[in-house]
Formats: C-alpha cells, sequence, structure tokens
C-alpha cells in the first residue's frame, strides 16, 4: 500500500519539482547550465548561490571594478615610517605633545598613565617619486616606484582605538562581532563569477615584524546573518587547502566520483519520492565541492610561474603562506574570476621596537605588494581589479615607552592614518588628504571608514544605501546608516 | 579566463534563463502569500485588517520617520500610534494623514499616488517603495474607516476557543483543532500518519538530537498497543539524552562559550553552569524556575548553590582582555549584552536597536531602554581582564566538597580543588544609570531607574526594582510576551519555524502569526499548568499535526511551498550539533558520558595556532584529545568563539557571540566536503562498517543495517542493489590496491579488529561513507 503511494506520490511530485522551477528544467540541470544556483530564504526574497545572480540581478550602475584583492596590513601600520611624512617631528623630537593637537582625545590604556608623550619623528628619510611627488620612505623602495599607480589616502581615520573593534569595523562596519564581512556583502550582492572556486578568499600570512602581536579571528571574513554560501573561505598552504577538500586516504578522484554518482542516484530517488527542492540544491552543492576539489588544488599550484615572476614577487614567493606567495595567488584567483580576495597580514603591532620591526614587516609587503599591481596591469587585469593596501588604524606621533636615539614604539591612533588604492576606477597617482604638520589630526579631506566602505561598494557598481539585507526587522548595511562617496578618488 | 568569450548568442540565452528563473523565485514567493499568509498584499482583501494587512506596509515603510523615534520625525507625523496618525497636521492644522472613510481628504493616500517626485511617499531618496497593491490596501482601509487596532504581541494572550472542524476524526488535541480548522477553510486536508519508522526518527531527533537505535526501532515496530507512541515519547523524555538536547538549543540564547571572545580569546571556566542547565531539564525544572534562577537567583531569599549557580547565565557575555582597552566602554558592552539578551530571548523584541535612539519600529523609547539596562547594571565587575588567567569578578569556587554534597551533577571529571564560575552578584548601592547619548560610553545624560517598555508591561509596584522583581514581570499573567515566545521557540523545535516565523522579533516589523490562536492557547495553557516543559513539548509531538507524513503532494507545494499551513510535516535538515552526533551514534562510537570539562575532538591541524598573536595560553594551539573524548556529544566541542569548531560552523552553528533565538539551515558545497571527508565521518564509517558486519548477516544484510542505522529504515531493493553494486566496485579496486584499503580503515584513532580481510572491510566502510553523505542521513524525517 505505501508502496503504490510512493508510486503515485513519485510522478507527481516530480512534476511538481519541475514546474516548481518554472522552466522545465530543475535546480541541479540549471545550476549546471548556469552556475545559477538560487536560493531562497524565508527573510530576504534571494540569495544567491556560488555562481550566478546576486541579490541584485545586475550592479547599481555600471562598475568600474568586477574583483578586489583586499592587502590588510593587520595590527596597524604606523603611517609615520611609511607614507605620512613628517620633518617636524625629527625637528621637536622628544618634546612633549601640546594639548593644543591632542585636544584632550583620548588614548587607548596602555598610554594613557604615561608621565609624558614625547614626539618622535622617522627614522627612516623619505623622498618624493613619480609624477605625483609622493612622499615614500625609505622603507618602501618598490612602493616608491609605482607611486603613480596608486591613490594614497593619508586621511583616513576609525571610531576605533584598539584591535578587536577597530579591525571588526573596518571588515564589517560596526565595532562588535555579528556582520557580514565586506566580501560577504559583494557576494550576497553581486554573486559569483565562477562555477568551481568560492566568491570570497581568504589568505593569511604572518609577518616578521612583530609575529606575535595580534590574532585573527575567523568572524572578520564571516556572512553574519547572510546566507552562509557568502562566508569568505580560507585558502591555506598544505595539502589540504580549503578545510575537508581532500580526500581521505586510501581515496583517489576516480574513486570519489563513484561514490558521489551513487549519492546522487539516491538522492535523486529521494527527491522523487520526496519532492522537496532541498534535495536538489543538495546534489548541486555535492557536484561544486566535487569541483572545488580540483580547482582549488589547480589554482594554488603556482609551481608553473615563469622564473621573472617570481623575480618580480620576490625569493619568499616560493615559500607557500608568505605574503609574497599570497600575493602571488591573489593574482591567480584573480584570474579565475574569484570576486573578493582578503589577504590579512600579522605583524603591524609595533608598541616598542618599533624601528627595527617596522623594517622587516615592510620589508615582507613591500615587493610582493609592488609586484602584484604590475603584474595585474601587465596582465590588462588592473583596470577591473580594485587593489587595497592598509590596516585598521594608525600610531601616535609620540613614543610609547622610553623614547631612545635609536629605538621607540608608537601606540594605537584612530584618528589619522594611510591607506592605498589601485586599478579598478581609482584614480592613479593621486595623493589623497592631509593632515598637521604633528602628524596627529587630519586638516583636508577626512575620510572615515563608512566613507571608505561606500566608496569600495560604488566602485563596483554599488549604491550602499541599497544594498541591504532585512534582519530582526531593520535593513543593515555595511555602511549602517553613514558613508558618504567619495568622488576625488573616482578615475 | 576572465578574458574568454562567449558568443552572444549564449549570452543571451543565459541572461534569459536566469531572468525567468528570477521572476519566477520571486513570482513563486507571491504565491506562497496568496494562499497560505492572510497577510498577503499580492491581492487586495475584501476586508482589509489593520493588523495583518496595513500596519506591517506601515512599519516596514513608513516608521522609519513617521514612527516611534522622535527625533527623526518628519513633518509632524508619526503613524504607530493612534492619536498621532488622526492628528491634524500642518501650521493651521488644516488637514489629516488619515480621514476615516475618505480617502480623497486623507494626504496619506494624496502623497503615496502622488507622480510628483518632490511629493510622493515614501521619497525617494529613502530607497523605499510601495506596491500598487500595498498603495490600494492603504487607500482601502481608509476608505472601509480606517479601524485601528493595538499590536497583537502587547495584548496579553487569552485562552481562545477551540474552533469547529467538519472533520473530527483527525484531531488528538486541541493543536490540530486551530491547524484543521485553518487547513478546511483554505479547502486543504492533513497528510496521512507518517510511518512508524519516520515517527520515530522525527520524535528521537527532536526529543534527544539522537537517531533512534535499531533496537528502539524493533520494539516500536513490534509494539500493536494504542499508546505504543506515547511510550515512545514517555521513554524519549525520560533520557538523560533529552537533556543534554534541549540543553544544547539552550546555550545558543545563552552564548555559552569557553573563551572570552575577543581578540587573544582566552579560555573561561562556564562548563559548571552548562552542567547545570542540562541538570535543570534532566529534573524538569518548571520554566518559571529555570527562568527566575537564572535572572536572579543570586537576589532569592536564602539563595542555594544551585541557584547562585544559575546566574552564570548573565556573564556568558564575551569578556575583553585586550591591553588597550577602556574599562568602562567595554563593561557598558556586557551590561548592553545582557540587556540584548533579555529582549531576544525573553521578550521578542530588538531591545538593541533603541540603544542609540528611540526605537523605530517599535514603541520602546531611548530612555525605556536604559531604564531596562538598569537592572543589569549593578554588578560588581570590571571592563577588562587585567592579568592573564584572572577571573572576572565575579565569581565563586566550587569545591569537590559542594560537589560531592550539594551540586553532584557538576562532572568534576579532572577532580579540581576548586572550580571557579562566574556568577551575578547585585552591588550594595546600585550604579547609577544614565541615558547614554548615542549609546556611547563616554557620554551619559539624564538618569534612569529600573523600569520595563510601558508597551510590554508596565513595572507595577508589586515588584522590587532588581531582577528578582523583573524576573517576576516576566511571569505574571499578564505579560503579553513572555510566554508566547516561548512556546513559540518550542514550536520551532519541532516544525523549524514558529508560528511567529521571527522568533527573535514579535515586533511591528516581525513576522505576524500564522495561527494566532493556537499560539496564544499554548501560551495560556503553558502557564496555566506550572511552566512544565515536559508536559508541554509531549503536548506537541502527540498532536497528529506533528505525526503528519512529509512528503509532499504537488498541490501542496504550489499552494504552501513553505508549509505555513502544516499540512505535512516539515523535512528538515539536521542541526549542526545532530549531524555529528547522528554519525557517532549510528556508528556505536558515541561516548555517552555527562558534564564536564569541554572536549577537542578532530579538527584540521593549525587552525588557532596560524590566527594566534601568540597570546591565548591554553587557546594558541588547539591539541586534540584522544581516546574517548573524541566520541562526546557536540554540545561538549570546546567552543573558542574566535576560532569556533570549523565543521559546526558549516552547518549553521551560532558563533555564540550574542544570542541567538533562530538559526539558519543553509545547504552548501562545504557542508558536502565536512561529509565527504572528516576523519570523524570516515572513522564512523568504518567503525559502523565493522559493527554490521560483526553481525555476520551477509552483504546484503550488512548493508541493509548500515543503511537502517543512519537512516532509520530499511533500503528498497533498487536503493540495496545501487550499495551492493557500489560495494563490488570498491572490493575490486582494494583488492588491486591494497595499501589503499589500509589507508582508509586507518582514519582516526579508533582500533578495532577486522573481522573480514582489509579490501573486504574498506569497501564496507565506502559504502557508510556514501550512507552518510545522503540527504536523507541528515533530515529528521
Amino acid at each position: 500500500m505505501e508502496k503504490i503511494l510512493n508510486n503515485r506520490a513519485h510522478s507527481m511530485n516530480r512534476r511538481a519539482f519541475l514546474s516548481k522551477a518554472s522552466i522545465g528544467i530543475g535546480t541541479a540541470a540549471l545550476s549546471s547550465l548556469l552556475g545559477c544556483n538560487l536560493l531562497r530564504t524565508s527573510e530576504n526574497d534571494l540569495v544567491t548561490g556560488q555562481a550566478g545572480l546576486g541579490v541584485l540581478g545586475s550592479p547599481h550602475f555600471a562598475p568600474k571594478a568586477k574583483r578586489v584583492i583586499y592587502l590588510f596590513q593587520s595590527g596597524g601600520p604606523s603611517q609615520l615610517e611609511l607614507f605620512d611624512y613628517k620633518p617636524l617631528l625629527n625637528e621637536i623630537r622628544g618634546q612633549d605633545l601640546p594639548e593644543s593637537v591632542r585636544q584632550g582625545q583620548r588614548l587607548t590604556g596602555m598610554t594613557s598613565g604615561q608621565d609624558s608623550f614625547p614626539l618622535v619623528g622617522s627614522l627612516f628619510p623619505f623622498k618624493q617619486y613619480g609624477q605625483s611627488g609622493a612622499w615614500i620612505s625609505d622603507l618602501m623602495p618598490y612602493t616608491a616606484k609605482i607611486v603613480d599607480e596608486l591613490c594614497i589616502v593619508k586621511s583616513m581615520y576609525t571610531e576605533a582605538i584598539n584591535h578587536d573593534p577597530a579591525i571588526t569595523f573596518f571588515q564589517t562596519g560596526s565595532q562588535q562581532p555579528g556582520r557580514p564581512s565586506m566580501g560577504a556583502w559583494l557576494s550576497y550582492g553581486l554573486g559569483s563569477m565562477n562555477e568551481n572556486l568560492p566568491t570570497f578568499c581568504v589568505l593569511l600570512s604572518r609577518g616578521t615584524g612583530r609575529p606575535n602581536g595580534q590574532p585573527l579571528y575567523s568572524r572578520l571574513w564571516g556572512n553574519g546573518f547572510l546566507h552562509s554560501l557568502h562566508q569568505g573561505v580560507q585558502f591555506r598552504a598544505g595539502k589540504d587547502p580549503v578545510l575537508y577538500l581532500k580526500n581521505p586516504d586510501g581515496m583517489d578522484s576516480t574513486s570519489r566520483r563513484r561514490m558521489l554518482d551513487k549519492i546522487a542516484q539516491l538522492n535523486q530517488q529521494q527527491l522523487e519520492e520526496y519532492g522537496d527542492p532541498e534535495i536538489s540544491t543538495r546534489i548541486a552543492q555535492y557536484e561544486m565541492a566535487y569541483r572545488m576539489q580540483t580547482s582549488v588544488p589547480d589554482v594554488m599550484d603556482t609551481s608553473k610561474e615563469p622564473e621573472y615572476i617570481y623575480r618580480m614577487y620576490g625569493p619568499e614567493a616560493m615559500q607557500p603562506g608568505s605574503y609574497a606567495a599570497n600575493c602571488l595567488l591573489a593574482r591567480k584567483l584573480i584570474e579565475k574570476d574569484v570576486r573578493f580576495v582578503q589577504l590579512y597580514h600579522m605583524g603591524w603591532d609595533q608598541h616598542d621596537n618599533l624601528p627595527n620591526a617596522i623594517a622587516r614587516q615592510a620589508k615582507d609587503v613591500d615587493q610582493a605588494s609592488a609586484a602584484l599591481i604590475l603584474d595585474l596591469k601587465q596582465r590588462g587585469l588592473l583596470d577591473e581589479t580594485l587593489v587595497i593596501w592598509g590596516g585598521e588604524f594608525g600610531r601616535t606621533n609620540y613614543s610609547q615607552g622610553v623614547l631612545t636615539d635609536t629605538n621607540y614604539g608608537r601606540d594605537h591612533h584612530p584618528r589619522c592614518f594611510t591607506i592605498w588604492m589601485a586599478g579598478g576606477g581609482i584614480k592613479p597617482g593621486l595623493v589623497y588628504g592631509e593632515t598637521d604638520e604633528f602628524g596627529y589630526n587630519i586638516t583636508e579631506k577626512p575620510v572615515h571608514v563608512h566613507d571608505f566602505q561606500a566608496t569600495l561598494l560604488h566602485l563596483l557598481g554599488i549604491d550602499h544605501e541599497r544594498l541591504t539585507y532585512k534582519h530582526q526587522g531593520r535593513r543593515f548595511r555595511l555602511t549602517d546608516v553613514h558613508g558618504e562617496l567619495v568622488k576625488d578618488w573616482l578615475a | 579566463m576572465n578574458k574568454k568569450m562567449y558568443s552572444p548568442l549564449v549570452i543571451t540565452f543565459c541572461i534569459l534563463i536566469a531572468v525567468i528563473y528570477f521572476n519566477a523565485c520571486v513570482s513563486e514567493k507571491g504565491k506562497t502569500a496568496n494562499t497560505a499568509m492572510t497577510t498577503d498584499r499580492s491581492v487586495v482583501p475584501e476586508v482589509v485588517d489593520f493588523n495583518f494587512h496595513v500596519k506591517p506596509i506601515l512599519s516596514d515603510r513608513c516608521f522609519k520617520c513617521h514612527g516611534p523615534d522622535e527625533k527623526t520625525m518628519e513633518g509632524g507625523l508619526q503613524l504607530h500610534s493612534k492619536t498621532k496618525a488622526f492628528a491634524a497636521l500642518g501650521k493651521k492644522k488644516d488637514h489629516y494623514a488619515i480621514v476615516p472613510g475618505d480617502a480623497e481628504a486623507s494626504t496619506l493616500v494624496q502623497r503615496i499616488y502622488s507622480e510628483d517626485p518632490a511629493e510622493v511617499m515614501p521619497p525617494t531618496e529613502s530607497n523605499l517603495e510601495l506596491s500598487e497593491n500595498e498603495k490600494a490596501i492603504l487607500k482601502k482601509w481608509i476608505e472601509q474607516g480606517a479601524e485601528w487596532k493595538s499590536h497583537w504581541a502587547f495584548i496579553p494572550p487569552q485562552k481562545p476557543e477551540i474552533p469547529k472542524v467538519t472533520d473530527p476524526s483527525w484531531p488528538r488535541n486541541e493543536i490540530d483543532y486551530y491547524v484543521l480548522a485553518r487547513l478546511e477553510s483554505e479547502g486543504l486536508a492533513p497528510s496521512p500518519r507518517a510511518s512508524k519508522e519516520m515517527l520515530l526518527r522525527r520524535l528521537s531527533f527532536d526529543l534527544t538530537g539522537l537517531p533512534p537505535t535499531l533496537e528502539e526501532l524493533d520494539a516500536f515496530l513490534a509494539d500493536d498497543s494504542p499508546n505504543a507512541y506515547e511510550k515512545q515519547v514517555d521513554r524519549l523524555l525520560g533520557t538523560d539524552a533529552y537533556a543534554e538536547h534541549m540543553a544544547a538549543k539552550w546555550l545558543d540564547i545563552a552564548r555559552y562559550a569557553d573563551t572570552h571572545g575577543y581578540q587573544d580569546d582566552l579560555e573561561r571556566v562556564m562548563w559548571p553552569w552548562r552542567d547545570w542547565v542540562i541538570h535543570a531539564y534532566q529534573q524538569n525544572l518548571s520554566y518559571d524556575k529555570f527562568i527566575t534562577w537564572q535572572l536572579a537567583g543570586d537576589l532569592l531569599p536564602e539563595p542555594t548553590l544551585e541557584q547562585i549557580i544559575a546566574t552564570a547565565f548573565n556573564r556568558n557575555h564575551k569578556i575583553t582582555q585586550e591591553g588597550g582597552v577602556i574599562p568602562e566602554e567595554y563593561r557598558v558592552e556586557y551590561v548592553a549584552d545582557r540587556t540584548q539578551t533579555f529582549g531576544t530571548a525573553f521578550l521578542g523584541l530588538t531591545m538593541e536597536c533603541a540603544r542609540c535612539h528611540d526605537h523605530k519600529y517599535d514603541p520602546v523609547s531611548q530612555k525605556n531602554y536604559f531604564e531596562l539596562f538598569s537592572f543589569f547594571n549593578n554588578v560588581p565587575e570590571n571592563g577588562l581582564i587585567e592579568t592573564y588567567g584572572a577571573i572576572p569578578k565575579p565569581y565563586i569556587k566550587l569545591t569537590q566538597k559542594d560537589i560531592d554534597e550539594v551540586v553532584q551533577f557538576i562532572n568534576n571529571v579532572d577532580s579540581l580543588d576548586e572550580i571557579p564560575l562566574m556568577v551575578m552578584e547585585e552591588m550594595e548601592e546600585p550604579r547609577q544609570a544614565h541615558i547614554l547619548n548615542r549609546g556611547a560610553y563616554d557620554q551619559p545624560t539624564d538618569p534612569v531607574y529600573p523600569n520595563t517598555p510601558a508597551a510590554a508591561g508596565a513595572f507595577g509596584e508589586q515588584y522590587d526594582k532588581n531582577r528578582l522583581g523583573l524576573a517576576g514581570w516576566l511571569l505574571a499573567e499578564d505579560n503579553a510576551l513572555f510566554s508566547r515566545v516561548t512556546v513559540n521557540r518550542f514550536w520551532q523545535q519541532f516544525f523549524g519555524t514558529g508560528i511567529v516565523n521571527t522568533t527573535e522579533d514579535f515586533g511591528n516589523q516581525g513576522a505576524l502569526p500564522s495561527h494566532p490562536q493556537l499560539l496564544d492557547w499554548l501560551a495560556v495553557k503553558f502557564r496555566e499548568e506550572g511552566w512544565d516543559v515536559k508536559a508541554m513539548l509531549k503536548y506537541i509531538v502527540l498532536s497528529a499535526t506533528y505525526q503528519q507524513s512529509a512528503k509532499v503532494t504537488p498541490a501542496l507545494l504550489e499552494k504552501d511551498p513553505e508549509n505555513r499551513l502544516l499540512a505535512r510535516a516539515p523535512r528538515l535538515r539536521l542541526s549542526a550539533e545532530m549531524i555529528r552526533d547522528h554519525v557517532l551514534a549510528s556508528s556505536g562510537l558515541l561516548n555517552r558520558t555527562i558534564g564536564g570539562p569541554s572536549v577537542k575532538p578532530y579538527q584540521p591541524p593549525g587552525l588557532w595556532a596560524e590566527k594566534t598573536g601568540g597570546g591565548g595560553g591554553s587557546t594558541a594551539k588547539y591539541v586534540p584529545d584522544t581516546g574517548q573524548d573524541l566520541y562526546r556529544r557536540s554540545i561538549y566541542t570546546f567552543w573558542k568563539r574566535t576560532v569556533p569548531p570549523p565543521s559546526m560552523m558549516t552547518f549553521d552553528a551560532a558563533s555564540r557571540d550574542f544570542c541567538s533565538v533562530r538559526r539558519q539551515s543553509t545547504s552548501t558545497p562545504l557542508q558536502a566536503l565536512v561529509l565527504m571527508n572528516d576523519p570523524q565521518v570516515i572513522e564512523a564509517s568504518r567503525v559502523m562498517a565493522a559493527r554490521a558486519v560483526a553481525d555476520g548477516e551477509g552483504l546484503e544484510g550488512t548493508i541493509r543495517q548500515m543503511f537502517r542505522r543512519a537512516t532509520s529504515r530499511y533500503p528498497a531493493q533498487e536503493e540495496l542493489q545501487l550499495l551492493v553494486g557500489y560495494f563490488q566496485e570498491e572490493l575490486t579496486r582494494f583488492e588491486q590496491e591494497p595499501e589503499a584499503a589500509s589507508e582508509f580503515l586507518a582514519v582516526g584513532e579508533y582500533q578495532q579488529d577486522n573481522l573480514l580481510p582489509p579490501a573486504e572491510m574498506a569497501a564496507y566502510a565506502m559504502v557508510a561513507t556514501a550512507i552518510f553523505n545522503l540527504d536523507e542521513s541528515i533530515n529528521k524525517s
């Protein structure tokens, strides 16, 4: 009896399922055809699968950038040793930070108790480079050579004064955890451009400046309240580049294929019996997983890169998991049309022994960051790829701890810091914003983190006020209720 | 690759299909509303109801500028209250937004229909708009006299009448009358009862988080007595697994974790509180006590140690030790976290929206927020952990003597002399609370005192102005929200979706109940019958509604794809915890030890180490446990907030950063990878295979048994033959590659005797892995 009922349900449900897809092919078939895998949630109308349309369907306006590489410098790089040239600080070295400059602004608990705030200039000389005449310190010789490709913003500021809230703020628009990361928003809004790799890839490296400094948190690339398809997927050096990607020992890919075929057949029978479209989604996700098993190791394999590429990125590019290797990998992921590649390079939190530490740390990233720009350019990819270099805040103009002739430290400084951008619709050769001669306050064109985020979305064709997700009764945005487009940055 | 050219034809075709599919999804959603929800806006109803049709539109599109927040009010118009919405407008007070019965004279209608971009509402720059139907609904409501009604969730529930149904043979209890009456009004009939196997599977997962054993299945199938099903319900409610499963759900709400959650994310000891939660469910502690003790156990007269332990609930929030932090900034965050948790878990209100300004949608002012905040503001605590390893005050130390004599439910596995536990304590002099401008810790303005939002019920004189008084207010008969919010979560546990599907939001922006009378019936019953959790759960699972088959007919799928009408049982994926526990239980590996410090099962190496900043102490590097601790239930898996267990996060576990009352249920390729390759699954596969083989039932018998262990049913002949064929193919491969067989059988550290040659064992284990990867294996029905 049950059997008879099943058989009846079988034929009817199959029809129901097909009609549900409306055009006579099931989700799975559609998925393989288009890479389009649209799912519904109860809250918002649509979320997108690994490939295909985002919730916006098409961008709000023509995008300048199709993809992003975000070279996140975790810990708070000192703008004063790298990009923001302040000779006055060398002239009045050791003098106390005037209250007229500090203006009662809060300090972190690490230096608020200091007896004095001795000003200190960079130990590293600065020179001007390129058509733009941008000042760059000797710590960044390779970056210095490409200043005319860059838009250097000296007037960034943030609200948070410590790492956890500041980095969470930069990545998610909120100091407290729980909101989606930038890459997740883009995946949700724009969908994916490929059907073999995640939309949002994450690469970590540990710097030599202060290797034991600030931690990272997986929520920085989390999907928050968005569908979990939008989470950043970490790509790691080693045998298992994506968690759980590798087949267990004793199982090769032929054997894996065979198993997946059996699973698909059995799932298909369940689908016919129960008529639940979720089953066809599951079938499609197994296929995507299988494709990732091939596509991820392929893209991670940099052994076929020619010698000159390694010369560009530097010898460390040969070491898997290094910043340089990750820059090279970022380029490869972009070539495969991954939407958002996020690097995190740890070690910029130099509260003490800053001169030594920052010299090492800058060396970690200088050559490879510049090489990435040149490499993208020579491949014709830079126009459509937005590259961002920067950390969560800057560092104080006064020394944390004892100031000696050769040594000093710097505390967190949210009130001004420098980032740079290149490619994807950004005006090259621009030095934007200005700080006072003490390097403490912004004097011209301040840019808040939400302004930066609004502009990033704009470059990708998104009006930041119109990419929203309704959650707990409220329409959330990456920029919360703030953010102004920085038009001057647009090429 | 990016340069790859596609022919224009292909592109056009793809776009066409995408557009059609996109539209199909959208229109399908329209249809859902059309048939299943009375809140539907795709048609203009004959009689427009304020609560069901009008207010959801006003709230979502108008309240942002014309709602409760006075500071952002535009044009002097507020639409959230009757007096204000009907008040005269303009300098001359000569016009009205709403003129009952006269749409033409109502400026609201004029403005929403205006074609002048400077006039039209909502304004273009709001990025909000009204559909033609929505406009028509508002207009018709005014034409029909603009009857105003209070928000349903703020009116205390009263026991409604049981509706009449035409087919009285189906209902098993009152629940079914409400469900059936609604089905009949839509011209639908309920589904037949699920098969006994599927019923027991569903019931076991829903009540205990574990699958039924083969013996339990056999016993139930053999039991022809009329109350066979009820006997199973009683049996399951009496198990420890029930208590663990209920506790696992509570941990999301309580944002339980084993680390402090910020920056270096140091380890903390809160598991004795988790053991208490399990104990409370074991004992079926009445829900009023369960809540009162957690909110205010310390304020009870002569509190017991158990009641003090319960208050750790409000210390589960994150705490920072980051060097430069300004302590007061974070202390305020902790109080805000408690306030938010209280709002979400007990009131179903998004209280946190009123921290920086008056609530945009609900009648909760910023003052109301800080009045509620002030209940939780009197803890003698510090915002910052100043030395590594220090236990944030206030805390108690549980001694072995305490555990031996008083709180035996705490599993002190490691025989520690003292176990510290953060708990609540009230300062002798309450700390003065203030409204904080923009919610910022350093911008206090007016002082405030403990009180509750009037809309949710006045905080009468009879209540002490402290957390104990607050608990009393929550549990009072005239509290409109607490019982509804609670039974709605129970409902969600069984049906995947609450009667109000926005479990966290019963306010104006929340969903309306699919069965309002049923919700009230359950809410009143739960309170009147002594807040008896087991009795309430039993009542729900004894309903015919719960016992329906999950199979869906085409007509039903068409009419109610989201199953809001409950003409069938939902087909639900197992939760993150349940998936892992199911794999362990089905294989026989599951270790049934209850409680104690959290454990560290398999996790891909390096995940903690690569993200640490060198600090963190015991959380700097993940060292997996060995032996039996690898096989504990997932409720005991160590929860490091900044790097939570990846396999569980992949299956939508809550992050535990804050109170969470509802999880997503997604389907992703990363989930497939976990089930395909996680050593926990591969190891369990070979162990399950070995146990099945040990029963000596031959090839088909072994596969049948494995299939049944994972899915609770025997495979159909076709399915069986497919798996037998698969076994043969893998056997051939393993015979040709004996080293592959040994490798596959060596995954995981569990040592087993292989009764068969390695190639054969490995082939069975492959079949087992395939079975664990079936969609059916990770589904309840």
